[in-house]
């Protein structure tokens, strides 16, 4: 199966300049109506969870921040401040500190 | 067609206009989570065959849940999904806003990327996730002669085009950065290509007749920021650019309209560019006199303004430059790191190479580390833009460990390099790739 694969892409190629018109196409555009995956998992427990879960998971799930390599506070702080400052995200100032604790627990260049 | 100017406006105001339902949550507001879709609805949105996926291979069943990628410190695993609405088996980057790369196997089976397995990015939570083509419009506006807001059927109108092109995240590979940088740790998946078929946007542009003055061209979707003073994502590309005749407005991918999660009902197509340009449910077209300041376009997806946009770490008072053109690369597809490959066993290599904003000159093939290349057979060419199959058999002369390399040369002479780049932002990795294999 495998060795026929090149074969078989120059027959479709041959039917298709890179650039062209073409006919008017038969395409009838159809109504599109998803359910998306919530996404709404908690971190899991940790020195300042609370923090993190309180104040990040509105824009986006846990699993980004879990998906992570291991990092130095300096990149971690720079981290929050750009979802801060960039990105306008609402962290109660009060928090951001819990929020650094748990980034370096769990994902802390040491 | 001609739209007033308040009519326009409301447009403006009113970007969601025929959408109904919305991915995320806006802070303070009641959590409805929606539930997942059923796998009826999937299976029915799921793509037929077209003209390009009939020559796919049959869908793979993916027994096992969790995929590892050699991302260097890890963290290696991720879950491999089937719960997105018209996908099928994804690895899973993030949940929300989607993160979903393309398995790597899917590039043996074809140049051509079927759209139930196409990547996934948006960065922004709140998705329509309902869309009705019939309601759609778009609007065309700004330093133009006439004011337009056209529906799918108008711009169907416009001459007919199909261009295959490639379709890559900046960050595609950004995982194998070292040192490790934040972002999408994608592996070598956040790429992608299709064949799309739409109109010229110089066309379209043409319709609206752009103003003596203008100099850059903003594209806006129809996602937003959860939180309501986030910056909108926005991208522009100057004006020449945009009326070069080859940057489109495409409603159908591999001859289906697109995934909505891959920007139905319309995309922007920028050949030869990286995908942060390729705004997704685009739904707005503005014509700018002034260059564009808005944070998508100025601040975020910047790179170094220097060879490769390759800095040391650490390195500072560097300029920065939005990022633009894509770079040549290339992959082994159909042999992975560790596999025991036969000594004295004559071996099939096979893989897909790309140019960047050219197309392929030639591929080469080191079965030694790199000591010795040989040059590969291409496969149909789709085109500059497109991926371009190659192969050729080796046979490993003696046992022991051995790295596979293969280098793309562009048509325009451009390289793969030896060494990796580096950039805080892990944007346009391109080395060679290295493949251990165990020859026994």
């Amino acid at each position: 199966m495998t060795r026929a694969l090149l074969p078989i892409a120059l027959v479709v190629g041959v039917a298709f300049a890179p650039v062209c018109a073409r006919a008017e196409s038969q395409l009838s555009l159809k109504s599109v109506s998803v359910d998306l995956p919530p996404g709404d998992d908690m971190f899991p427990n940790g020195p300042g969870a609370d923090a993190i879960n309180n104040n990040c998971l509105a824009c986006h799930s846990a699993d980004m921040v879990l998906n992570q390599p291991a990092l130095p506070m300096t990149q971690w702080h720079a981290e929050v401040d750009k979802m801060r400052t960039a990105y306008k995200a609402p962290i109660d100032p009060k928090d951001v500190d819990g929020i650094l604790d748990y980034l370096f627990s769990i994902k802390g260049e040491k | 067609m001609v739209r007033d100017r308040k009519q326009n406006r409301v447009i403006e105001e009113s970007p969601l206009g025929p959408i109904d339902g919305c991915h995320g949550r806006r802070r303070g507001d009641p959590i409805v989570w929606q539930s997942q879709g059923s796998l009826a609805s999937r299976r029915h949105f799921m793509c037929t065959a077209g003209a390009a996926t009939l020559t796919m291979a049959p869908l793979a069943a993916f027994a096992d849940p969790i995929v590892k990628l050699p991302l260097p410190g890890g963290p290696d695993e991720r879950p491999i999904t089937t719960a997105f609405p018209q996908k099928g088996a994804l690895i899973l980057q993030r949940t929300r806003p989607p993160l979903l790369e393309t398995p790597f196997e899917v590039f043996d089976r074809s140049v051509f990327t079927p759209n139930d397995q196409f990547y996934v990015r948006w960065h922004l939570a709140l998705i329509p996730t309902t869309v009705d083509p019939n309601s759609f419009r778009i609007a065309v506006r700004g330093h133009v002669n006439r004011n337009l807001s056209l529906s799918l059927d108008d711009l169907m109108a416009f001459p007919q085009v199909e261009l295959v092109a490639i379709n890559q995240c900046s960050g595609n590979s950004r995982g194998y950065f070292q040192p490790r940088v934040p972002g999408g740790e994608w592996s070598n998946g956040a790429m992608g290509n299709a064949r799309w078929t739409g109109v010229r946007l110089k066309d379209v542009l043409d319709r609206a007749g752009v103003k003596a003055g203008a100099v850059q061209v903003r594209f806006n979707g129809m996602d937003e920021p959860v939180v309501s003073d986030a910056p909108d994502f926005m991208k522009s590309l100057d004006i020449d650019h945009a009326r070069n005749g080859e940057v489109m407005l495409a409603y159908a991918m591999n001859g289906e309209q697109l995934p909505l999660l891959n920007g139905f009902p319309l995309r922007l197509i920028v050949p030869g560019w990286y995908s942060t340009y390729w705004v997704k449910m685009l739904n707005d077209i503005e014509v700018l006199d002034q260059p564009d300041t808005n944070y998508w376009t100025k601040t975020a997806y910047t790179i170094p303004d220097t060879p490769r946009a390759d800095i040391r770490p650490g390195e500072t008072d560097v300029k920065f430059v939005p990022i633009s053109r894509m770079v040549p690369r290339s992959f082994i597809t159909n042999i992975k790191e560790g596999d025991t490959l036969q000594v004295g066993a004559s071996t099939l290599a096979r893989g897909i190479a790309f140019g960047g904003d050219s197309g392929v000159s030639r591929v080469d093939f080191s079965s030694d580390g790199g000591k010795s290349w040989q040059a590969a057979a291409l496969g149909t060419d789709e085109g500059k833009y497109s991926f371009r199959q190659w192969q050729l058999r080796f046979t490993p002369p003696t046992k022991g460990n051995q790295v596979l390399m293969v280098r793309c040369t562009s048509s325009s002479g451009e390289a793969q390099p030896d060494t990796p780049n580096w950039n805080p932002s892990g944007f346009m990795r391109n080395v060679i790739e290295r493949t251990a294999v165990v020859v026994a």
